[in-house]
């Protein structure tokens, strides 16, 4: 009971003087008002939440946004041909993007999409994050949805040739963004989405990703390079017959950082891969990946991967599941999380479920632990290589394995070079 | 008396030839420790209040430090929840319609040997296939078919514990010689109070959880062990449980010490009649393993598991922990959950000392609406402490089984070793299997692993089993004991046949 009070006296004092953003459609309204009784309701986590046991809210928490030093950052992706669209400071920046537009798909911003009464997100904004629910609170994803106002909306309608990338800017060193991004890509379509920058010194986005029949949508993400970074992010997809979802995260240094993950099969045949890999440094470092993906249909295909390289004091955390539901046979879902201890002080913590319902199933996990091979690191020595030089080598080499589900070798290229720039200032 | 062991004999033949695979054609898939022993019962009044944990003390004749005890953990239980993060359902218990104190008129006045102890209950073990008769071995042991045991046999002692109370204890003269005190806890805590004392809530503290707590103001009876230093114990120890009486509770407590360099090797086993009501069964049991110590604890838990239509069957929330305090102590849990109607049971392993060693193997079968939740928690804080993970779960029927379980390595705990193995076999579509791992990993010299697969039985090694001449039902056992094996072969041989056989028995109408 004790619990019960102090997450509605977190709530109370989160949300006090907040309200939600004015104007809007009514549908947009309706969502929102919906979204913040749903809040109060389930209030905001607190330490002794079960889903919260391995990060501690305390800093999504507090009513005052946190001061955070503006430091430089390399944009993401400079090499990549984009259709580039800027937020700074959580919102949009005209002069700094690109022309919203583009063959095969309708781009515009989630500010517009919600004052028109008549707008195909109408039938989306809010659903999936409602449906993402089950089983566990995701209160910071319902806060998103009762207070985001801008963010970008996309429907892709064919191929996009160019990815879209979201670039996170920021000019202010207390600036709070709450970005909530609409995706859909209709029957056969294809879209790729790519994410970077600092965005905010806490930065709250949501997206929600409808993926029609055959539908295909990729999402890269680069969150670093050296800054200090609050965020919790989620991403709801739900996936249509034969479609196909891929997502890898790169996560370097940051301070605390939650990415949760939550995608439902929905059509026979489709494939979810969700991959990551964090690197920390520091007793400030710490970076949790979530995900929860329920299988809801005939012959789909899930795949996790999640790697982390750890060290001075920092903290990995992997919170995965695989849900199969009673009619889903014939599931195919795999799930790893492995974490390379680079010394003493790094701690990794890591809770790989399954819940299983159906029993013409195939389903693994696998967890490990440990610190470099000797063995390896010996090898290379002896053929010359200095020490920290074989010990970066080792780490690629660790986290190749999710760099491999980025399906584009540019992009996995342009990742590749933004790690072993972190490994080389990080020596 | 003569009569009386024949008979016996006989009855365990029986006992043996029923355990046999075949066993599983012949006996219809019932319950078949489902009867009811007519024995006229000394109860406490219904619910739990201060004056009944009193009551329950004054019984069992104790120390006033003992009533405080109780007391303060009844003060602490009411102020808890009860838990309800655990992967189960079932009806909200009302603890105050239950009778927390149950035990045989007979029994009013302590016998000072088995031969006083009244027959209907020597009866009721007999039929259970424990001999409560010091000449007589176990069940389902080697050499129980030959007429003669040779010498050498093996011998287990057995503490009978029926509903609240112990009703004796075999082969307490050959242990004493050994200096191994195995009784009653009750006795324990009045021969050996100092014992008690020293360890009591040491590894189980009195507020731990709710139903530990719970146990630890009502906890009626159990069994004691201690292993002075360097003393291997001469043979297996073992309880066996049996809740009886309806409506009624058990609360048994069990405590254990294996002092420096001693080894022990214990065997529990439970059954209980069938009942259309669900009832209580709140367990702790404490086990302390001093340097150079091994303790290996077996279960094979048989409570009545309800009816095909998840009618009635044992709650089981029990709460198991072995603390290995010296270096290089070892203790393995070895566990083969058929029973109960709902489980929830997590024998943990807390590796305190450098070098120290904990084992946990598990099979929980769970059929028709039987739901399990079982697992580990293995806690480094040693030095090079090593342990090892493999549980199997069965589901069948409607059923639910989830594996749950910790393995933390803590900052000081270098060089330390885990691996985890946790496989699901499902069978049939309307079940469930779960596994809700927790790694917590806090040094990097510390190597943790932890691996997880479900499936379901494969078509192919059926169809091989069938086109040999097994049916179905068969086949099936067959190919689930060979995904068992490696938990089976972890069994001491009294428990490996009769846990083999209950494989199969759990199972059955679980297929076609």
């Amino acid at each position: 009971m004790a619990l019960a009070q102090a997450k509605s006296d977190a709530t109370e004092a989160r949300l006090s003087g907040m309200q939600i953003p004015e104007g809007g459609a009514g549908w947009a309204r309706a969502a929102r008002q919906d979204a913040l009784d749903r809040l109060t309701g389930m209030g905001l986590p607190q330490r002794r939440d079960e889903y919260w046991r391995f990060t501690n809210p305390a800093e999504f928490l507090k009513p005052e946004t946190p001061r955070a030093e503006i430091a430089l950052d390399a944009p993401g992706f400079d090499d990549t041909d984009v259709l580039r669209v800027v937020f700074t400071d959580g919102v949009f920046d005209a002069d700094a993007s690109d022309a919203l537009s583009q063959e095969g798909l309708e781009i515009e911003r989630f500010a517009d999409a919600v004052t028109k009464d008549i707008h195909w997100i109408k039938g989306l904004l809010g659903v999936l994050e409602t449906a993402g629910q089950d089983r566990v609170d995701r209160p910071f994803a319902t806060f998103n949805t009762a207070f985001a106002e801008d963010g970008v909306v996309l429907r892709a309608t064919g191929k996009v040739s160019k990815p879209v990338h979201v670039e996170y800017r920021r000019s202010d060193d207390t600036a709070e963004a709450v970005l909530r991004h609409m995706v859909r890509v209709e029957d056969g379509a294809e879209l790729t989405l790519l994410e970077s920058g600092v965005g905010a010194s806490r930065l709250n986005t949501g997206m929600e990703v409808d993926i029609a029949d055959r539908g295909v949508f990729r999402h890269v993400r680069m969150q670093g390079r050296d800054h200090e970074r609050r965020a919790a992010t989620h991403v709801f997809a739900r996936l249509g017959e034969e479609s196909t979802f891929k997502s890898f995260t790169l996560s370097l240094n940051g301070m605390m950082t939650r990415n949760e993950v939550i995608i439902t099969l929905k059509g026979d045949d489709a494939v979810a891969h969700v991959a990551g890999a964090a690197l920390g440094d520091g007793r400030d470092f710490h970076h949790d990946d979530t995900v929860f993906i329920t299988h809801d249909a005939v012959n789909c295909e899930s795949r996790q991967v999640f790697k982390k390289v750890l060290r001075n004091g920092a903290t990995g955390v992997f919170q995965g599941k695989i849900l199969v539901q009673p009619d889903a046979q014939k599931t195919d879902g795999y799930q790893i999380s492995q974490s390379l201890l680079l010394d003493e002080d790094a701690n990794f913590l890591a809770k790989p479920e399954l819940e299983i319902y159906a029993d013409d199933v195939q389903c693994s996990h696998g967890s490990t632990s440990g610190a470099i091979d000797e063995t390896a690191l010996f090898y290379l020595k002896s053929r010359g290589i200095p020490e920290d030089k074989a010990q970066d080598l080792l780490v690629l080499a660790f986290v190749a394995e999710a760099l491999a589900e980025i399906e584009d070798e540019d992009l996995a290229e342009t990742l590749r070079t933004q790690l072993a720039g972190w490994l080389e200032r990080r020596r | 008396m003569a009569i009386l062991e024949q008979d016996m004999t006989k009855e365990a033949k029986e006992g043996v030839d029923q355990e046999t695979v075949d066993a599983v054609a012949k006996l219809s898939g019932t319950y078949k420790h489902g009867w009811n022993t007519e024995i006229e019962m000394d109860y406490a009044p219904k619910g739990v209040n201060p004056d009944i944990v009193r009551l329950i003390s004054e019984k069992n004749e104790e120390p006033e430090w003992m009533t405080e005890w109780r007391l303060q953990a009844f003060a602490r239980w009411e102020k808890l929840d009860e838990p309800n993060w655990a992967m189960v359902n079932y009806p909200k218990i009302d603890f105050q319609d239950i009778f927390y104190y149950a035990r045989p008129k007979s029994m009013e006045v302590k016998p000072k040997s088995l031969d006083e102890v009244d027959p209907k209950l020597l009866e009721t073990y007999k039929k259970l296939g424990i001999p409560l008769k010091e000449q007589m071995i176990l069940a389902g042991v080697e050499g129980a078919e030959n007429a003669a045991p040779a010498d050498g046999e093996r011998k287990v002692a057995v503490d009978a514990v029926f509903d609240s109370v112990s009703v004796g204890t075999t082969f307490q003269k050959e242990l004493e010689k050994a200096g191994v005190i195995f009784c009653s806890i009750s006795e324990a805590i009045r021969e050996h109070p100092e014992l008690v004392k020293k360890y009591l809530g040491t590894v189980v503290p009195q507020s731990d959880n709710f139903y530990a707590t719970l146990n630890s103001a009502v906890f009626s009876d159990g069994s004691f062990v201690y292993v002075p230093p360097g003393v291997r114990c001469p043979m297996e120890l073992s309880t066996y449980f049996r809740i009886n009486a309806e409506n009624t509770g058990q609360f048994e407590r069990t405590l254990i010490i294996a002092d420096k360099g001693s080894y022990v090797s214990y065997l529990e086993g439970c059954t209980a009649p069938k009942r259309d009501t669900a009832q209580l069964h709140a367990a702790v049991v404490e086990i302390i393993v001093e340097e150079d110590a091994e303790v290996k604890y077996s279960t094979v838990q048989n409570w009545y598991p309800g009816d095909e239509d998840g009618k009635g069957g044992i709650y089981n929330f029990v709460t198991k922990r072995a603390d290995c305090r010296g270096d290089r102590a070892k203790v393995m849990w070895t566990q083969v959950e058929t029973g109960s109607a709902v489980t929830w049971k997590y024998p943990s392993c807390i590796l305190r000392g450098d070098d120290s060693q904990g084992e946990f193997y598990s099979i929980a079968i769970a059929n028709n609406h039987q739901q399990a939740d079982t697992g580990t928690k293995m806690v480094h804080l040693g030095k090079r402490t090593k342990s090892r993970i493999v549980s199997k779960g069965i589901s069948a029927g409607q059923a639910q089984n989830t594996y749950r379980g910790l393995v933390s390595m803590h900052p000081k705990a270098k060089e330390s070793r885990n691996y985890t193995q946790c496989d699901s076999l499902l069978i049939g579509d309307k079940c469930g299997a779960h596994t809700v791992p927790y790694i917590e990993v806090k040094n990097n010299s510390s190597r943790v692993e932890h691996e997880a697969t479900t499936s379901k039985v494969d078509d192919e090694q059926l169809f091989y089993c069938r086109q040999r001449g097994m049916d179905e039902e068969e086949a099936v056992a067959l190919v689930v004991n060979g995904f068992c094996k490696e938990v089976l072969q972890a069994l001491p041989m009294e428990f490996a046949m009769e846990a083999q056989s209950l494989v199969a028995i759990s199972l059955e109408g679980s297929v076609g």
